[in-house]
């Protein structure tokens, strides 16, 4: 059995799936207390965003006509595999002027597909990396 | 003053006096569509035109697919659903402005054709409306029903204390977001660790931003200090984007980046951006921001904040500037972006020019009507002066109750206010010195509860700021410390506050469209959609909220009038006494002037609205009578409370046939017997700017109209004051009192005054 598809209807989903959305280490909602970040068994990767949350909310936001917002949270699923250094570096990489040559896009993208399971977000460099080329913008801006 | 002079001068003056209203600062500039300066019509702007071939677009508004700049290609792949385009654009873009503003075609439908639309057809559309048109078009059209509201925090000492002081005042007034900024980039962390605390007070929920540089403003979200961000700007011509050093894929990677960490984002574009870069192609400010709209949606940004932006004194400075302000909000919500509808960068030095810009957004309602609206002093907000600020925060409370508009605020009481400051205070205080980043002083804490601005502050220098954000930094300090500290202080609400803002990130359900936290509940477009259909649809006060706009502070009912005249009582009764001498008789003395009081005249009230004190305002008539060589006699009127009837009845019942009618407001009226009710003498309409001299010589010339004179009338100048906005409130709660105090057929009763003491 393939499970319903979500609608408007799951919203929101800490409302009327709180058993379902969990912190990144797995820990459910009601398990993310006061007292359990006083005692420090509560921690910030604890109150981060899961890709299972963001494809919900991805599906949320494709019953209502949205898949453009959807595909940003899908986009997002696979980012939260990678760490903070490596989100910032492809940001940069992909900015004007910092990839000197199409190859270096070529390669963040490989390490996506492969380092992180993140193939939407490869197609996606892939594609920068050659209109980047189309317009020139593998140029030196001093 | 040598009159001729003036005479000979080759301008009429009222020039000169408009030069210098605060409206002659403001720069216009002509229309020159070459040079970019145009609203609607770009020398250079695309006829609308779409090719698609085997879903793939092949050309875009005349350019053909293998001359796409950046932003073209991104919007042919992510904002153009091939599916929809040959339906949408095939509709005629008169049709589709139509559409925009019948009500009985759903806000859904027409946001699924604009997934078809290219930018110079949306544009088009529009282009078409009217200013009316488009307002009521953004109201339907808007995504979330309820409206809301966003603030700045700042000061110009990027003082933490402070922060944290106004981030719960901001909190208290309503605002849905707040955002924060610095004057010196280092003190990022300090900003945001203050305002973070301080927006914990008095209740969860309220979303919090600080605005940094990119890399760093991710940092500080991951630190779970902030909860969205509003700094992915976007522009409409590539060089533009380029010299903002950024392309639409770097920045689609940003908006994915901050759904990764469970963080609200919205892009920003407004008019006229790119004309201040240098960058305008010659195209219209329009057009340029339906290409810079076009790409939020393709980008999956959630929204937009939108609306001129920092280019809004530009676009205003251009002919129809702000009704193309108000199109490219419209065309954001028609995109289904959430909308923080600019109102923030002050396009004008005229509060008119204010207050009108902000109008339509206000009575139409807007997912953030602000994107930005300054709650501190001008001077203190660092991303510039807003429309609203600090100082005429109360105006806009005025003009929701004026309008029953929901502009997403509530007063707050004075007593309250300082509570608020006091506990932000004490809690930062706390957690600053808990994490030992530093020291506050009872004078620091004291002089930042009460200072309404950073000049009036006895706070940290520049230099303890920027040690204590660097050390927030280094530290690698996180909002759960925070919340553990808050909670070890005391401050067990604020840590819970805290926690439950953070929590919201695990599920992201403050992801999706003009989500805010209303109630501790999560309230988007998904399950608050704007289901505007025509009258008693779309958004409507609860008796509640209607009740929260009516309570401003400081509002006039009877008792406040019956209390203070109380208080005016005792005085008086040191100054005056009234002696009833019986039934009012008609005199025979020619050489007498009767003045007829009303029925409230020193018995219910005891001043007029100018403050004389009515024993004042008698002496004074008295001893202009007196210089004209007439006799005051005096009675009290019971029948009637109307001044010109008064003064009528004073006049029959005097020997001379002239008569003064006075109103315990102040209001006299000098009349003679034989005259029509309203063809007095003189009236003396205007009590609040009616002086004891106006009296006096009233009374004189009431004696020269018994002997048959005709004396130059008294005038009481005015200065333009709005007398009616300012008194007639009361003036209606007075005349109440005294026309209840009425009886049909009552005589009138003879007063002997006696005058107790001598008053100045």
């Amino acid at each position: 059995m393939t499970p319903k598809t979500l609608s408007a209807n799951d919203f929101p989903t800490a409302e009327t799936m709180p058993g379902k959305v969990t912190g990144l280490r797995g820990k459910s909602l009601d398990t993310l207390t006061l007292d359990s970040a006083l005692s420090g068994e509560l921690e910030m990767e604890d109150l981060r965003i899961t890709p299972d949350a963001l494809l919900r909310q991805a599906e949320i936001a494709r019953s209502v006509g949205r898949s453009a917002l959807a595909m940003n949270f899908e986009r997002a699923a696979e980012m939260t595999r990678l760490p903070q250094e490596e989100v910032m570096k492809i940001y940069e990489l992909l900015r004007p002027g910092r990839a000197r040559a199409l190859a270096e896009l070529e390669e963040a993208a490989e390490r996506l597909r492969h380092d992180f399971e993140a193939p939407r977000l490869a197609s996606f460099v892939l594609q920068a990396a050659e209109l980047y080329a189309r317009r020139g913008m593998y140029r030196t801006r001093y | 003053m040598t009159e001729s002079a003036n005479y000979d001068a080759n301008r009429w003056k009222r020039f000169d006096e408009w030069d210098e209203r605060s409206l002659r600062l403001d720069q216009f500039a002509i229309e020159d569509p070459e040079n970019g300066f145009s609203a609607f019509s770009g020398k250079k702007d695309p006829k609308p035109a779409l090719k698609i071939s085997e879903g793939k677009v092949i050309s875009m508004d005349g350019v053909a697919a293998e001359d796409f700049d950046l932003i073209d290609a991104f919007i042919a792949t992510y904002h153009i659903e091939a599916d929809i385009a040959e339906e949408a654009m095939a509709i005629p873009s008169s049709d589709l402005a139509r559409m925009l503003v019948d009500m009985n075609v759903p806000r859904s439908e027409l946001t699924r054709l604009a997934r078809g639309l290219t930018p110079a057809k949306l544009a088009e559309t529009v282009a078409q409306l009217n200013a009316m048109e488009i307002a009521f078009a953004y109201s339907k059209m808007r995504a979330r029903k309820t409206p809301g509201n966003q603030a700045h925090v700042t000061n110009a000492k990027d003082d933490p204390l402070q922060l944290a002081a106004d981030a719960a005042i901001a909190v208290a007034l309503g605002f849905d977001e707040i955002e924060t900024t610095m004057r010196v980039a280092r003190n990022s962390w300090s900003n945001a660790l203050a305002c973070c605390v301080g927006s914990a007070v008095g209740r969860a929920g309220t979303l919090f931003q600080c605005s940094s540089e990119e890399a760093e403003e991710l940092e500080i979200g991951m630190a779970g200090f902030t909860s969205y961000a509003e700094t992915v700007s976007v522009y409409g011509t590539e060089s533009a984007f380029i010299d903002g050093d950024d392309t639409p894929w770097s920045k689609a990677w940003l908006a994915a980046a901050y759904a990764s960490r469970g963080i609200k984002m919205r892009c920003t574009s407004g008019a006229a951006a790119e004309l201040l870069m240098g960058f305008h192609e010659a195209k219209s400010l329009l057009y340029l921001e339906s290409r810079c709209l076009c790409l939020q949606r393709g980008m999956g940004s959630q929204g937009t904040q939108n609306g001129g932006i920092d280019g809004a004194p530009l676009a205003a400075s251009i002919p129809g500037g702000v009704r193309e302000i108000m199109a490219e909000n419209l065309l954001a919500v028609w995109l289904d972006l959430e909308c923080a509808s600019g109102n923030d960068a002050r396009h004008s030095e005229s509060e008119m020019r204010v207050a009108a810009k902000v109008l339509p957004f206000l009575i139409g309602g807007s997912d953030l009507i602000c994107s930005g609206f300054g709650s501190i002093l001008k001077y203190d907000n660092s991303f510039n002066p807003s429309s609203f600020n600090g100082e005429e925060l109360e105006e806009f409370l005025v003009l929701q109750r004026d309008f029953e508009a929901d502009g997403g605020l509530t007063s707050v009481e004075d007593a309250t206010a300082l509570d608020l400051r006091r506990r932000a205070i004490d809690a930062l205080a706390y957690v600053l010195k808990d994490l030992d980043l530093a020291e506050i002083t009872e004078t620091m804490k004291r002089s930042v509860a009460v200072a309404s601005g950073s000049n009036e502050t006895q706070t940290f220098s520049a230099r303890q700021v920027a040690l204590m954000s660097e050390a927030i930094q280094e530290r690698n300090i996180t909002v759960l410390d925070v919340i553990r500290s808050l909670h070890g202080g005391g401050f067990v609400q604020e840590a819970q506050n805290l926690l439950f803002l953070v929590k919201l990130r695990v599920s992201g359900d403050y992801l999706q469209t003009s989500a805010v936290v209303r109630d501790g509940r999560v309230l988007s477009a998904i399950n608050d959609p704007n289901d505007y259909t025509g009258p008693g649809t779309g958004y409507r006060l609860s008796e509640a909220r209607r009740r929260e706009l009516a309570a401003i502070r400081d509002v006039l009912n009877r008792d406040e009038v019956l209390r203070s005249e109380a208080v005016n009582q005792s005085i008086e009764a040191r100054a005056i006494n009234y002696r009833t001498m019986g039934e009012a008789t008609p005199g025979t003395d020619k050489g007498e002037v009767v003045v007829g009081l009303s029925p409230g005249f020193g018995n219910k009230i005891f001043r007029t609205l100018a403050g004389h004190r009515l024993s004042d305002v008698l002496r004074a008539l008295q001893d202009g009578i007196r210089q004209g060589g007439g006799i005051m006699r005096v009675v009290r009127l019971n029948h009637t409370a109307d001044t010109s009837f008064l003064g009528l009845s004073a006049a029959r019942l005097s020997g001379s046939g002239v008569g003064i009618g006075l109103q315990s407001k102040g209001t006299a009226v000098i009349h003679q017997k034989d005259r029509l009710p309203h063809m007095n003498l003189e009236l003396f309409s205007n009590a609040p700017i009616t002086t004891l001299e106006h009296y006096e010589a009233m009374g004189l010339n009431a004696t020269a109209y018994a002997a048959g004179d005709l004396p130059e009338p008294v005038v009481v100048q005015t200065r333009g004051e709005a007398l009616g906005a300012r008194f007639h409130a009361r003036v209606a709660l007075i005349y109440a009192i005294e026309t209840a105090m009425t009886t049909d057929n009552a005589a009138p009763e003879e007063l002997a005054l006696e005058f107790q003491e001598q008053t100045q």
